[in-house]
């Protein structure tokens, strides 16, 4: 107890002296709950989905388990996430689908964010029909034909258009630009949450309904609902710039990793491993499906694929 | 919480009202006719003309940029705001690090005590057992995270509260200033506070904190201001004939008298701290609102059930506890004297110590119970078997498609169908009927503020949810309030679900609605029912029984059935409560408006969950601004002339 109540006075009086005289700057500032056993923390942002739920716990057992570290993790969107990763309040983004705006504002003017290089995994959004419902209509994974089918599609949210389903606000999306912009007739639905779409998603595939549903790869759901990407447009180099004229496919985007740039320096050997910290798809599925359809925790999920990829992860530490 | 009390607003009797209330309406006949053919001349559109909107999302997308590129510049933050975070850090980090030396048996007994000397044995054991679930449900630490946040967030509400009501307790002018300040804040739902705080913050626990002592303080200051202001004016003359200084008066009489009052706004500030400390976890406040927010994403409800149960343990402990603490005031403690005190104190130290030396300050594993599982699998089972194909009434699925495409769908059209001037006219004829002039020009004023803001369609879209939610929740409420007034048991058994619903954060529910009414607008409003229900129960209830027993036996004598009784005397007398019961229904519904936006619910709760998830301050802000606005219009049209004193957290 004796060493924890004078760490107590320590940084009340500390705060006694920072309040007195000098500037604070409240982007140096960590989490009160970090290093709470006196170890030294490393800060991981989650996002909501599972896929970085899987990174983030496999990571976050190497760095306690191997390197000796303690992990907090936050669970913060992508774009607040950059926001906290600039002031310090995270160290690690592992997951990014691509914000060129913040990587400019972050990256390149301010310097408060170190490019962490590439997570492995090509992340891809589309749009997605179950697979029981194009065996039934083979021509319904054309974007032009959607509009001959649109009738299967209504809900009573969608009122006479048939519903395309779209997901939590923190996505990248420019579904309703291209609703319009390819004239279908369809509402864009937005399930507000991406825990309100996969229920959705999971209770039509129940019923095997139709379903038309803006989706993203690599997802654990896959594997559970076996859906059909719906070819739109081809996507090509600057085709998605004016975000309201936008009629073109989603790209294939190279997921990033991002730190801070202060831990990128100082991080030691947290900061060099998370910077080699590099796998497949395949295998960031395979902790995805343990946590979120086998119900283990992200915990017990990274320890399981720890313990059988030995040799990936032995190269992460070298 | 328990402590929305009904607090019987006087009103005039309906015979006298009648006539006032027609001259009313005749004067703003009279100024409708003029105004509208000039309004319609000039701007002649169904919805809010563009002509009289105001872009704001340019300069508060400036304000945003100026923010972020200054924030570890610029003097005003590295000065005050970076204080302000630093401190707030500081405090969390010393409480959280205390109740972990303390260690889980150490606080276990601490909190026990405490609960002993302020409310009894009684409620000292139920303070230990819910800690202890805290323990077993695997959640010691979330625990600790959320009670530390919470700590320093009821302090310093508390102070802030208290000073602030000070000055409006003791200052005519400061009052006046104050009040509509506290008012609106009152009908702020919690999420609208949460950007603006980011954005100067951050994400994190500062950020957090703040944001919760912002909503968690004005219920302090209002019920201080009220305190004071309540004193007994003869006591208050008795003092003063003594000679005492104005000082002296308010030390020795005006505060002590106010106790109840104290108390009463310190229970409001910690239920509605723990309410906010939970919500604050979409900004990084970590505990077991992060575990319930974390556990969303892998569609898990029972590992969100496993952190959400602990909430709803330490809010009815720390209502209760404080609540008998009010109840208990200037009586003598009733078990022990001082020298109990400190035995027991002394105990909790001899328990602290053991559990140090003998190495389990933490919660150990092995006394976890799962319950994720089971819980999934009842889930899973009531959602597969409601959800479609229930014979005869139809699933769950159905129900919501019907009340979406013949109510909701109607209403919804119906109000942006409607003129736009003619929509302020129909809001100023309500509040002005119920109200003065002055709420009728407050609630004008807030709804052409939405207007102006450019977010008339999808704020008459959350309206026509909000009218919705809250019909079916008044129908509801008040057939079980009356039915519980009526018999003690179902009183008693209400109690504890009441309580449940009343705390269990409203992510947990998230899944539960939209695995049995698909995604959109109808499982917003099932959440919003969810949510305003129980307090609309407890009001109608205890409105009924308030009715004087002797108005009751009159009836009785003169042969009236329970029925006519009811109807006829109880009824009308509690009428007041009723309308209070309908104006925190709506406040209630409005409140949950912002996570009906998670579950399909569009409109402004979309958008106030885009604006925090995309960092984009104009569309979150604007849109939260225009919940406020309607808040206050509902709020003003559904509120008798006599102010209210709490507010239900």
């Amino acid at each position: 107890m004796r060493v924890r109540t004078t760490a107590a006075i320590a940084a009340v009086s500390s705060l006694a002296l920072l309040t007195g005289c000098g500037a604070a700057d409240m982007t140096k500032q960590a989490s009160p709950f970090a290093n709470a056993q006196g170890a030294r923390t490393v800060t991981l942002s989650v996002q909501s989905w599972v896929g970085a739920q899987a990174n983030v716990a496999v990571a976050q057992y190497i760095l306690e388990h191997e390197l000796g570290y303690r992990v907090d993790t936050v669970q913060v969107d992508e774009v607040p996430a950059w926001d906290a990763l600039s002031q310090g309040r995270v160290d690690a983004l592992l997951e990014d689908w691509g914000h060129p705006e913040q990587e400019k504002r972050y990256v390149d003017d301010k310097q408060t964010i170190a490019r962490g290089g590439e997570l492995g995994v090509t992340g891809h959004i589309g749009w997605y029909v179950p697979t029981y419902l194009a065996k039934k209509y083979p021509d319904i994974t054309n974007w032009k034909n959607l509009n001959k089918y649109s009738h299967l599609f209504r809900t009573p949210e969608s009122g006479d258009k048939g519903q395309l389903m779209d997901g939590s606000p923190s996505y990248v999306t420019n579904d309703k630009a291209l609703v319009k912009n390819l004239k279908l007739d369809y509402q864009v639905v937005f399930a507000g949450s991406e825990a309100a779409q996969i229920t959705q998603i999971k209770q039509f595939a129940k019923e095997k309904k139709p379903f038309l549903t803006y989706w993203y790869a690599p997802q654990w759901l896959f594997k559970k609902v076996p859906m059909t990407e719906v070819k739109l447009p081809p996507y090509k180099e600057g085709c998605d710039a004016d975000p309201e004229k936008v009629a073109c496919a989603y790209p294939h985007t190279p997921l990033e990793k991002y730190l801070n740039a202060d831990f990128a320096e100082d991080g030691g050997k947290a900061a060099a491993f998370l910077k080699k910290f590099q796998w497949t798809t395949e295998d960031q599925n395979e902790v995805s499906l343990m946590i979120a359809e086998q119900k283990m925790s992200p915990e017990d999920a990274a320890k399981k694929w720890v313990d059988s990829h030995k040799s990936t992860w032995k190269k992460w530490l070298s | 919480m328990a402590t929305i009390t009904a607090n019987p607003p006087r009103l005039g009797l309906p015979g006298l009202l009648k006539r006032p209330a027609v001259r009313k309406l005749l004067l703003l006949a009279l100024a409708a006719a003029i105004l509208v053919p000039l309004a319609d001349a000039r701007w002649a559109s169904g919805t809010w003309p563009g002509a009289l909107t105001v872009d704001l999302s340019e300069p508060l997308a400036k304000a945003s940029d100026w923010i972020i590129d200054n924030r570890d510049s610029h003097p005003l933050f590295l000065y005050f705001f970076g204080h302000v975070s630093n401190v707030v850090v500081i405090a969390v980090r010393a409480v959280y690090l205390t109740l972990l030396a303390i260690g889980w048996a150490g606080v276990t007994a601490l909190g026990a005590l405490v609960a002993w000397r302020v409310a009894g044995l009684k409620l000292a054991l139920g303070t230990a057992a819910a800690f202890l679930a805290c323990g077993l449900l695997g959640m010691w630490v979330p625990t600790m995270q959320t009670l530390a946040l919470m700590v320093v967030a009821v302090l310093a509400s508390v102070v802030v509260g208290a000073l602030l009501g000070l000055a409006a307790g003791l200052s005519d002018r400061m009052d006046r200033a104050l009040r509509p300040v506290l008012d609106t804040m009152q009908v702020m739902p919690a999420f609208a506070y949460l950007l603006p705080v980011v954005l100067v913050f951050g994400i994190g626990v500062p950020a957090a904190v703040l944001a919760t002592v912002i909503y968690a303080a004005p219920p302090m200051a209002r019920l201080t201001s009220l305190g004071l202001r309540g004193a007994d004016k003869e006591v208050l003359e008795a003092v003063a004939s003594l000679g005492s200084t104005a000082r002296q008066r308010l030390l020795t009489a005006r505060i002590p008298l106010a106790r109840k009052e104290l108390l009463l706004g310190v229970n409001q500030t910690i239920m509605m701290s723990l309410s906010m400390a939970v919500i604050a976890a979409v900004i990084g406040a970590g505990g077991l609102g992060d575990r319930v927010y974390q556990a969303l994403a892998s569609v898990d409800i029972g590992a969100a059930l496993a952190a959400g149960i602990p909430i709803v343990l330490l809010a009815v402990v720390l209502d209760r506890v404080t609540g008998a603490a009010g109840e208990r005031l200037g009586a003598e403690p009733a078990s022990g004297g001082r020298l109990g005190g400190l035995l027991a104190l002394a105990g909790v130290v001899a328990v602290a110590v053991a559990g140090r030396l003998a190495g389990r300050l933490d919660w150990p594993d092995a006394w976890i119970v799962n319950i994720a599982e089971p819980v999934n699998r009842a889930v899973d089972w009531m959602t597969a078997h409601l959800y479609s194909g229930v014979p005869v009434i139809g699933g769950t699925a159905d129900w919501a498609g019907h009340f979406t495409t013949w109510v909701l769908d109607p209403v919804r059209d119906g109000l942006q169908g409607l003129p736009w001037w003619s929509l302020l006219l129909i809001v100023a004829a309500l509040a002005w009927v119920i109200g003065t002039w002055r709420t009728a020009l407050t609630a004008v004023l807030a709804m052409a503020a939405i207007g102006v803001l450019g977010v008339w369609k999808p704020s008459l879209d959350t309206l026509s949810q909000v009218l919705a939610a809250v019909a079916v929740t008044l129908v509801v409420g008040f057939a079980v309030g009356i039915a519980a007034a009526r018999s003690d048991r179902l009183e008693r058994a209400l109690r504890p679900v009441l309580d449940v619903f009343q705390t269990m954060p409203q992510f947990v529910y998230l899944i539960p609605v939209v695995a049995l009414f698909g995604v959109g607008r109808a499982p917003a409003v099932a959440a919003a029912i969810v949510y305003a229900l129980p307090a609309v129960v407890r009001i109608t209830t205890q409105g009924l029984r308030q009715v004087d027993p002797a108005a009751l036996e009159a009836s009785g004598s003169l042969g009236a059935t329970s029925w006519q009784q009811l109807r006829q005397v109880q009824l009308p007398l509690a009428r007041p409560a009723l309308l209070l019961a309908v104006n925190q229904g709506l406040v209630l519904v409005l409140a949950v408006v912002v996570i009906g936006g998670l579950v399909g619910g569009g409109a402004l709760g979309y958008d106030v969950v885009f604006g925090l998830a995309q960092g984009d301050l104009a569309t979150g802000l604007v849109a939260g601004v225009a919940i406020v606005c309607l808040g206050l219009m509902l709020d003003r049209v559904t509120q008798p002339t006599e102010r209210r004193a709490k507010k239900g957290a």
